[in-house]
């Protein structure tokens, strides 16, 4: 296998992504892809907190994960991949072509976003960029929990 | 030393039962204040957090030792500028015990919590 689930989420991690899709995807490692929290410890014990032992966290920056994703591609585990903001999303995709998808999980509402989704808002720039992705030949769409239905990018945008 | 404040923090619709129940039981319904992470973000559950502590003391109840309840608590706990514990698997036990003892600090409310709460785990059959 390989990252099973590319998704954008202010949460990071948390319930829905640990229990809501790492169980059903038997989930063996957890790619955090954020430029500050890459760069806090503290940020980082708290996140490792809400993860059993046997899934393993890795944190990265852009950079890092640019360099570091054929060794994730190449894991044999399942691995999920996780960024906070459509910007470090668009980052990594220009950085690394061979992301094709992103699942957008939870953009919240913030002063300038409007509701798209119960559990997506974006600002009309934010929108526009995830566009621009899908123009690329990325394939967005917005799924909170997998059972629900993933909502194609023109029904959101 | 003015008494402690309890907010509850976590998924769904949980901390609000537990206000309930807890009422419903001592009569008691100002010592909690129930936040709920639905619909936020960091940023906004952020604020629902510093709305319901104010300016503390407080110790926060979060339901699960990990996840946006928890790290937004243990954020705020750390950023917020109150004086705050946070103690995360709240259960009744541990709320019933609490708002008969709120005139100690956050942290000793938070070691009685984890007592009171393990002492109410157990298996009976």
């Amino acid at each position: 296998m390989t990252l099973a689930l590319y998704r954008i989420d202010d949460r990071l991690i948390h319930g829905q992504v640990v229990v809501g899709w790492g169980q059903p995807l038997d989930c063996s490692f957890i790619v955090l892809v954020d430029d500050e929290v890459s760069s806090s410890d503290w940020e980082q014990d708290l996140y490792r907190m809400g993860v059993p032992p046997q899934i393993e966290v890795i944190f990265a920056s852009v950079d890092q994960a640019a360099k570091q994703f054929p060794n994730w591609e190449a894991d044999a585990r399942v691995g999920i991949l996780l960024v906070g903001d459509v910007d470090t999303a668009v980052a990594l995709a220009t950085q690394v072509p061979q992301v094709k998808r992103f699942n957008v999980g939870g953009v919240h509402h913030r002063a300038g976003r409007k509701e798209r989704l119960r559990f997506v808002y974006l600002t009309d720039e934010e929108a526009d960029k995830l566009r621009a992705l899908a123009a690329r030949g990325v394939e967005v769409t917005a799924q909170d929990v997998p059972t629900a239905r993933a909502v194609p990018l023109g029904e959101f945008t | 030393m003015s008494d402690l404040r309890g907010v509850i923090v976590s998924h769904a619709a949980v901390a609000q039962a537990l206000v309930a129940a807890v009422k419903a039981i001592t009569g008691i319904d100002d010592a909690l204040t129930p936040v709920s992470n639905e619909g936020c973000g960091t940023d906004a559950l952020g604020e629902r957090l510093r709305d319901a502590v104010g300016a503390g003391p407080a110790v926060l109840f979060v339901d699960l030792p990990g996840g946006s309840c928890f790290t937004s608590s243990a954020r705020y706990a750390k950023k917020g500028g109150a004086e705050i514990a946070v103690v995360t698997g709240v259960n009744l036990a541990m709320l019933l015990d609490f708002v008969f003892h709120r005139d100690i600090s956050p942290a000793e409310a938070a070691r009685r919590a984890v007592d009171a709460g393990a002492k109410a785990i157990r298996v009976t059959a």
